[in-house]
């Protein structure tokens, strides 16, 4: 039975690093709708398409090869150079800060001062558009994400949790690329966090999240503010596309994680950043551990639909989430 | 017109300058209603300046051209001699022009801390990659800009509840909070919207001297909206008088007094 005991603390090790990866998402989410009140569809198709393009620099692609060809009868698929990760990297940040000025001055600064709803469908435009470019842009073959980051079993793990088991317990099994996640999402967590508790433009953020008339009174550009803010929501969906690219490759089936967020966010709360990640945790935790524990009574496959069921619990009985702020209406 | 540019020393010492900012036949429609018809007036360095008038008389209308939140259709604003050109609020935030608003519009999440130290956001110049990394400049300014923010808070006197978050605090409380966020931007010009709408005659008194001060310690030139006649009286240096947007009188608190014109708005008139 300890045996067993032990499988669960794997399972639950495991579901948090899994965890990670949707509370990256998000994050992503939450920065947008917080200082704009836009639920961002389009952010899982933000880190497909910031993995395609980082892929793509790395590799030496030419971007549009496609149809540079099919226009001028030419043959060119790559440049024919590498170029080091951390250089590419920097490169895709510029892309997505591009991308958000885009965004900004070709869609959202026509819908100030829409419904909500408006809002949300012209993310989901832009989601297809931007799923349509990357792969004018890249192409739509799966590719392999290699930025260095080590991969497999961690075998340190392994061996110095081999003596909590009996004789055929060999210690957890944890992707070392899961617990370089786990690093990465609690330095970014941390440094938003002081970035929007104690420089000018994060006071400048949480300004604009709270009151868009009193922020421009005291003399802060909106439109400034939300290019800053899709610019991080870009730079968190690299770092999200990095992970799970890394994973699993990068393709199109990527823009679908952001689905998972959904119920993330009804649990974490759609305006907090720390809900976000513990929002992720546990559903991550939540679904790994159910489907290690139920899973086998009725056929498996709870991953698919467990984190909608335990959103939509939440919905019933606490429907701000976790870290939401209170709905509070006065009568 | 019968005003000069020349200054002149008001009976309780205060030195008025020449004008600062004057407003040339403004017109502000919203579809086919006329919101501000043709009004003129002007604001001088140093002075307490009311705009007083009944409801609906488009006197807030006439803040928000000022503070950029509306753009007349006809008319011009000019600003410490120079035509100001069409601006949007934050621009206008930074030219040195503070405002409150008659509902109150701070940030109901933040401490009174954060709140007032936005005001201070027109006066740092450190750049992103500066505040980033948190280096150097960055972090002076923050230090200097949070002894300004003290200073202020000493002077509302609400060193008590610097760590609150705003959202919780009474009405009268936030209106001193929304002052000082004001205050912060060491503005040329603060306009106020209703300071002292829905407060008790203590608040009023409290307000009322916190305004006083302002103009007399920091030299800051107040443009004023209210409703209690009894205070604007007291306070300002001159008023204008808005009815149905038109000007309707325009003086010192006595010549307006006595304006027949006036008298009539507030009074209404017998149609016999």
């Amino acid at each position: 039975m300890p045996d067993q005991f032990l499988y669960g603390v794997e399972v639950v090790l495991n579901g948090l690093m899994a965890g990670v990866l949707y509370a990256l998402v998000a994050l992503g989410f939450v920065l947008i709708f917080k200082a704009s009140g836009i639920f961002n569809y389009a952010q899982g198709v933000m880190a497909l398409f910031a993995a395609l393009t980082l892929v793509g620099i790395m590799e030496g692609q030419v971007p549009f090869a496609h149809l540079i060809n099919a226009i001028f009868g030419t043959e060119v698929h790559h440049f024919g150079w590498h170029v080091p990760a951390v250089a590419a990297i920097i490169l895709t940040i510029l892309v997505m800060v591009a991308l958000a000025w885009a965004v900004q001055q070709f869609v959202m600064r026509h819908l100030v001062n829409q419904e909500p709803i408006i809002l949300f469908m012209a993310t989901i435009g832009l989601a297809y558009f931007l799923e349509g470019f990357g792969d004018l842009m890249w192409g739509s073959e799966i590719k392999k994400l290699d930025v260095g980051l080590p991969q497999g079993a961690s075998l340190w793990v392994e061996e110095n949790t081999a003596w909590l088991g009996g004789e055929s317990f060999y210690g957890f099994f944890i992707d070392q690329l899961d617990i370089v996640a786990t690093v990465v999402a609690a330095i970014l967590v941390i440094a938003l966090v002081l970035f929007s508790q104690y420089t000018k433009q994060g006071r400048a953020l949480r300004a604009v999240a709270d009151d868009h008339q009193a922020a421009l009174s005291v003399g802060i550009s909106l439109n400034v503010i939300w290019v800053l803010v899709w610019s991080l929501a870009g730079f968190v969906a690299l770092v999200a596309g990095i992970m799970w690219g890394a994973k699993s490759g990068v393709q199109f089936s990527l823009s679908l994680i952001a689905l998972k967020a959904l119920p993330v966010l009804m649990l974490g709360g759609f305006t907090s950043i720390p809900g976000a990640i513990v929002g992720g945790l546990i559903i991550g935790v939540g679904e790994k551990l159910f489907e290690f524990l139920v899973g086998p009574l009725v056929g498996g496959a709870t991953e698919n639909w467990f984190a909608y069921v335990l959103a939509l619990l939440f919905l019933v009985f606490r429907p701000q989430g976790l870290f939401g702020e209170k709905i509070i209406e006065r009568v | 017109m019968k005003d000069t540019v020349d200054s002149y020393v008001t009976a309780d010492g205060r030195t008025i300058g020449g004008v600062m900012m004057e407003m040339k036949n403004i017109t502000l429609r919203f579809g086919g209603v006329v919101a501000i018809k043709d009004i003129s007036f002007d604001i001088r360095e140093g002075e307490i300046r009311a705009i007083i008038g009944p409801n609906g008389a488009g006197k807030s209308s006439m803040l928000n051209v000022i503070s950029g939140f509306y753009h007349p259709q006809e008319g011009e604003v000019w600003f410490r001699g120079q035509r100001r050109p069409s601006m949007r609020p934050y621009q206008v935030a930074r030219l040195g022009i503070a405002r409150t608003f008659q509902n109150i519009a701070l940030f109901e999440g933040m401490s009174v801390l954060d709140n007032i130290m936005t005001g201070r956001l027109t006066q740092m110049k450190s750049n992103i990659i500066q505040q980033a990394i948190w280096w150097g400049a960055a972090e002076k300014e923050e230090t200097a800009n949070r002894e300004r923010v003290e200073r202020i808070i000493d002077f509302l006197e609400i060193q008590a509840i610097r760590k609150t978050p705003v959202g919780r605090l009474p009405y009268g409380l936030k209106k001193r909070v929304e002052l000082g966020r004001a205050l912060a931007a060491e503005p040329k010009l603060l306009l106020l919207d209703e300071p002292m709408a829905g407060m008790n005659v203590e608040e009023k008194e409290d307000m009322s001297r916190y305004i006083l001060d302002v103009n007399d310690e920091f030299g800051t030139t107040v443009a004023l909206i209210e409703h209690d006649m009894g205070v604007v009286m007291d306070l300002s240096d001159r008023v204008v008088v808005m009815d149905y947007g038109k000007k309707i009188g325009d003086g010192t608190p006595d010549e307006v007094r006595n304006n027949q014109d006036v008298i009539d708005a507030y009074l209404g008139v017998s149609h016999d």
